[in-house]
């Protein structure tokens, strides 16, 4: 079970947590004026990184506040913590 | 009552004062205090514990611990009845009761004619063949395999009378293993300050220097380990476990433990304390001194009773104080084994030795001081023996290992103690993710490379020497202990040790020839639990199996409850030597939680019965019960189900609830409908953005039914939203969908538009709601409020009003599931239940009648009202439903660009349509498959399925609503529901079934 630093309210359970997937993908600002095949990307299409992943997660059973998570998929380690809205920081960027 | 002949007269750690009495096998026996189940039997000669898996050969005691894989026993009777317990490790204590658990068709009787039928029926990879084919092999062999296998009974009486608890824990460091680097790590760890927690899986600290003669500072070790203890125990931040193992390494240094707290103590003498702990550790470093596990020898009928690990062979000796046989033979490939030898010769054994090394080790000395008898370069042909090995031949080796070199000599004997060599117990380590690496030396896997913050001390690591295995111990706790942000743990004194002779290189001889000189070829046991021979493990090699992994799925070999702890490294052994490849190259396998089997008993702890899942009940929950309402579970809600009189069966009280719902006036408690309330100036704008129809434009007072997306554009939740306030919303979700809806709400909010000064809050249990409905909804409301105008042009269809009814602060909503005339009343929670009771008095003489949850399905359903999770499984768009005109042309939201997509606009999209059957009163089942015809030969094509089916009081006629391919242009079609033995003729029609145009409702 991972340790997670929620930025708001310190290192807790994981089980404390939701996940949401990979951080960064931005809604389209006009989704109509894409074609299928450019939604689709945006709407099935994730890196699935292996190393350093960018991703959001949610402190439901806590301050319910959503941030992001840089995250070792392969050894689990946590890499760095930071707000919605923030840049991702440097060691997030490993592995680009 | 026996005497226990083969107990020594002094010595081990045994209570000689305080004699136990147990029944093995429905024999009374005797053993004593501190004594294991496997040590008791041992002292009354008994080697003979059980039949093996697949031959049912007979098996006896292999080891003195975890690793055990002959004697498994079912421990205790009745609801406190636990399979699969290694004897090795159960503690005895009075009035103990225990059976072998695999020994059929019996213990004793002798099965030799029986054993080559079976050996001929189960080859490696049987089961995989028989899978395959013949295609109903499985089927003839299956009821043949379970009963012969034999693997425990699960409790069949219950529910299990122990109590379990759980503890969460924070360490600084956790020490795993409590022998010698186990101990001189915490108490390095323990002298910084750091908190400490030192775990041990046996009755008592100590490890191999409880079953050794070795000397600390010139004394017996267990002085030294008694010292220690004293030491931690004087340290406040130090907790030492005993009994506990820790049974999983999981990510971020997160360990689990189990502790047997009661396990040694006659059943339910301890009513006061739990049967089992789990304790869940997260450690800030971890150091594991878990020792090391024997590798046995593979050798011809290497598998008979009397045929053990010569550190267990010792342990037997030293720590129980049993003489386990008259006359031993030591088969050594690692020093190891001279160690035992001598034990054994020193309790009056006697012992002869035979080396498969070329040369007889330095440590040989000590053996051949005892006179005994040292054959180096020397193998064993094979045992004989029955219910116990009575001999072995011995012969010389040649230089290979593959052949004999000469003629062999039996030798009698009724014990025979092998040490293959030593194998690190890496399995925590593994499970923390490290890499392991080959010690050709010492022919073993040791951990090489930590992913976690974790340091493997002492034989755990391949450091076998006592005096090393302290120094590395003690190091490794202060080192974790630094780590941890502590100091001053590196000066702690440790005891001398005794030096011994410089070890020899273990000989990584991973069978002995298979073939006996001049005779045919026997079985080489490689994994005793499985009973898997170094023969299955050639046949997968030639079979193609290269992979490691592969091997072990193929043969089972270390799949059983013992991991292969003694298995794994000889079958990997013997696959590289097939193979022609280093035991590198093919790989180790991959060790996962749990250690050792873990009861569900402890994993659950006191979350069983009631306590399994919280329950919520509404406010009106006691009304409900003195009525006798039946109960349905909806998510962790209890909801009224339906109002049974006396007699009625649950149709009949369905059908009087429907009709008086449709015909005088019915209540529903609906408090348990999701409910958040959306604040702030941009509030609509959110819910413009989440809904598919228009929300910024809704007047304050009015209600409006929408629908909300996934941005696959498949709809995820509906319900009516109220404005309360220009910068306030009431949005009502699904039951089981409030948490959902919410945690959907702020995703958005927070991490698209985090620019919209809008907050969401569940109040969902901030307010009771009563629902009526029915022709006589409004009149019963006037009884019971005086400040709301309920006449239909003041206070329409779809709209809210705020006032007192029944005297309580209300907020009224007119709003309709049942396709009534209905008004939904909702009070503070507090006031739910006087509400409620006043309604119910004020509305006898309408005839109200409390309806439940399966009224509410069926009268929604006479509509055409959906459930979101019931008629849409998440591949059912809004136009799939019908409700194309609820998706707003002129703003963006969540899930609209989706509905664009080729795949959504197909015509042959499942869509939802009512099904009427041809036989009014046939009820069809929810889930029934629907296509086009009956009969054809399969495959035949499926076209939908039925996803709501009552029968329909009022209309006199069974409704169901189905998702079809097609649906909307199939109205009329006749179809079909093939059930598993019939079908039935359907005809596809509008989901409307009554009242399409909604007059009863809006009037
Ligand atoms: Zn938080």
């Amino acid at each position: 079970m991972l340790l997670i630093e929620c930025p708001w309210c310190g290192p807790r359970d994981e089980q404390e947590f939701g996940y949401g997937g990979e951080a960064h993908i931005v809604r389209p600002a006009d989704p109509h004026a894409l074609d299928d095949a450019a939604w689709g990307e945006y709407l099935f299409m994730r890196t699935n990184r292996k190393g350093a992943h960018r991703e959001r997660w949610v402190h439901s059973e806590g301050c319910r506040r959503w941030f992001n998570v840089v995250r070792d998929t392969v050894s689990h380690e946590i890499l760095a913590v930071y707000r919605v809205g923030e840049a991702p920081p440097a060691a997030g960027r490993r592995g680009e | 009552m026996s005497e226990q002949p083969f107990r020594l007269f002094a010595g081990g750690r045994v209570d000689r004062e305080r004699p136990l009495d147990f029944v093995w096998a429905g024999r009374r026996l005797q053993g004593y205090a501190g004594d294991t189940l496997a040590s008791a039997l041992l002292a009354n000669g008994i080697h003979l514990v059980g039949r093996s898996f697949k031959y049912h050969r007979p098996r006896g005691i292999l080891s003195a611990g975890a690793e055990e894989p002959n004697a498994l026993v079912q421990l205790e009777r009745g609801a406190r009845t636990q399979p699969n317990l290694r004897a090795t490790q159960v503690e005895l204590y009075a009035g103990l009761h225990a059976e072998p658990q695999n020994c059929w068709p019996s213990l004793e009787l002798d099965v030799g004619a029986i054993n080559g039928l079976v050996s001929r029926l189960l080859p490696a990879g049987f089961y995989y063949k028989t899978f395959m084919w013949p295609r109903d092999g499985w089927m003839v062999y299956e009821r043949f395999i379970r009963r012969a296998a034999g693997l425990g009974r699960a409790p069949s009486e219950g529910p299990d009378p122990d109590v379990y608890d759980k503890m969460h824990v924070h360490c600084d460091v956790l020490v795993v293993g409590a022998g010698p680097a186990g101990l001189a790590a915490a108490l390095a760890a323990g002298a910084s300050g750091a908190r400490v927690i030192l775990a041990d899986e046996q009755s008592e600290p100590g490890g191999s220097l409880l079953a050794t003669r070795e000397t600390l500072d010139g004394e017996p070790a267990a002085r030294w380990v008694e010292r220690a203890l004293a030491d931690l125990g004087a340290m406040d931040e130090v907790r030492v476990l005993p009994r506990t193992t820790v049974f999983g390494y999981h990510d971020h240094n997160y360990l689990t433990l189990a502790e047997r707290v009661t396990d040694h103590l006659p059943p339910g003498s301890a009513p006061d304390r739990p049967r089992q702990r789990l304790w869940k550790v997260r450690a800030r470093e971890v150091v594991l001194a878990t020792g090391a596990h024997e590798r046995p020898m593979v050798f011809a009928q290497n598998d008979r009773p009397g045929i053990m690990l010569a550190g267990a062979a010792r342990t037997y000796v030293n720590r129980y104080g049993v003489r386990p046989a008259d006359r031993a033979l030591v088969v050594a490939a690692d020093d190891g084994a001279y160690a035992a030898a001598v034990d054994l010769a020193d309790v009056g054994v006697e012992v002869t030795v035979v080396d498969v090394r070329a040369q007889a080790p330095a440590c040989a000395e000590q053996a051949r001081a005892r006179s005994i008898e040292v054959l180096a370069g020397h193998g064993v042909v094979r045992t004989f023996g029955g219910s116990r090995v009575r001999a072995a031949e011995v012969a010389p080796l040649d230089g290979t290992g593959a052949g004999w070199a000469g003629g062999a000599r039996t030798l009698r004997c009724d014990l025979v103690a092998m040490c293959g060599g030593w194998n690190p117990t890496v399995h925590l380590f593994s499970q923390s993710g490290g890499r392991l690496a080959w010690n050709a030396e010492r022919a073993c896997f040791v951990p090489a490379e930590a992913r976690q913050r974790v340091r493997v001390a002492g034989a755990a690591n391949g450091t076998f020497s006592l005096a090393a295995a302290l120094t590395e111990g003690r190091a490794g706790g202060d080192a974790a202990a630094r780590a941890a942000g502590f100091s001053g743990g590196a000066d702690v004194a440790l005891p001398a040790a005794e030096e011994g002779a410089e070890p020899a290189p273990t000989r990584a001889l991973w069978s002995l020839p298979t073939r006996p000189p001049g005779g045919a070829p026997a079985k080489h046991f490689v994994d005793f639990q499985n009973d898997v021979t170094a023969n299955d493990v050639a046949l997968a090699a030639r079979e193609g199996y290269r992979s490691v992994e592969h091997l072990k799925r193929y043969t089972t070999t270390g799949m059983g409850t013992d991991q292969g702890k003694t298995s794994n490294v000889n079958a990997l052994g013997i696959l590289a030597g097939l193979l022609g490849r280093e035991v590198p190259e093919v790989g180790t396998t991959t060790f996962r939680p749990p250690y050792t089997p873990v009861t569900f008993g402890v994993l659950a702890g006191r979350d069983v019965g009631a306590l399994a899942d919280p329950v919520r009940t509404t406010p009106m929950h006691r009304w409900h019960v003195a009525q006798g309402a039946r109960f349905e579970d909806v998510g962790q809600w209890k909801r009224p189900w339906y109002y049974p009189r006396p007699g009625e069966s649950m149709h009949d009280a369905v059908s009087r609830e429907c009709l008086a719902a449709r015909n005088a006036v019915a209540l529903l408690d609906a408090s348990t409908l999701g409910k958040i309330e959306v604040r702030g100036p941009d509030a609509g704008e959110l819910l413009d953005r989440i809904y598919t129809n228009g929300f910024k434009k809704l007047p304050v007072g009015r209600c409006r039914y929408g629908l909300m997306c996934r941005e696959d554009g498949m709809v995820l939740d509906d319900g009516v939203s109220a404005r309360l306030a220009d910068d306030r919303f009431l949005v009502h979700t699904t039951t089981g969908n409030a948490a959902r809806v919410l945690a959907w709400l702020e995703e958005w909010r927070q991490t698209e538009w985090p620019e919209l000064r809008v907050w969401c809050d569940s109040v969902t249990e901030q307010w009771a709601t009563a629902s009526l409905s029915g022709p006589f909804a409004r009149r019963l409301l006037g009884e019971l409020t005086r400040d709301i105008d309920l006449d239909p042009e003041a206070f329409p269809f779809m709209a809210w009003r705020a006032g007192t009814v029944a005297g309580i602060p209300a907020r009224v909503m007119r709003v309709s599931f049942t396709g009534e005339q209905s008004y939904e009343v909702s009070v503070g929670a507090g006031f739910g239940l006087a509400l409620w009771t006043a309604i119910a008095l004020a509305g006898e003489r309408y005839g109200l009648t409390p309806f439940g949850t399966e009224t509410m399905h069926v009268l929604r359903a006479e509509k055409g009202f959906i459930i979101a999770g019931q008629d849409t499984d998440g591949t059912v768009t809004p136009h799939d439903l019908g409700l194309g005109a609820m998706v707003a042309r002129h703003k963006d939201f969540i899930g609209k660009r989706s509905l664009a997509r080729a795949d959504t606009l197909r015509a042959d999209r499942k869509q939802l349509v009512g099904l009427r059957t041809d036989d009014p009163r046939e009820v069809l089942p929810e889930g029934g498959q629907i296509v086009a015809r009956a009969g054809g030969r399969p495959p035949v094509p499926m076209l939908g399925h039925v996803t709501s089916s009552y029968w329909s009081a009022n209309l006199g006629h069974s409704i169901a609503l189905a998702l079809v391919k097609g649906g909307h242009a199939r109205l009329g079609e006749s179809l079909v529901v093939q059930l598993p033995q019939r079908s039935v003729p359907v005809t596809v029609v509008a989901p409307t079934f009554l009242d399409p145009d909604g007059e009863r409702m809006r009037g």
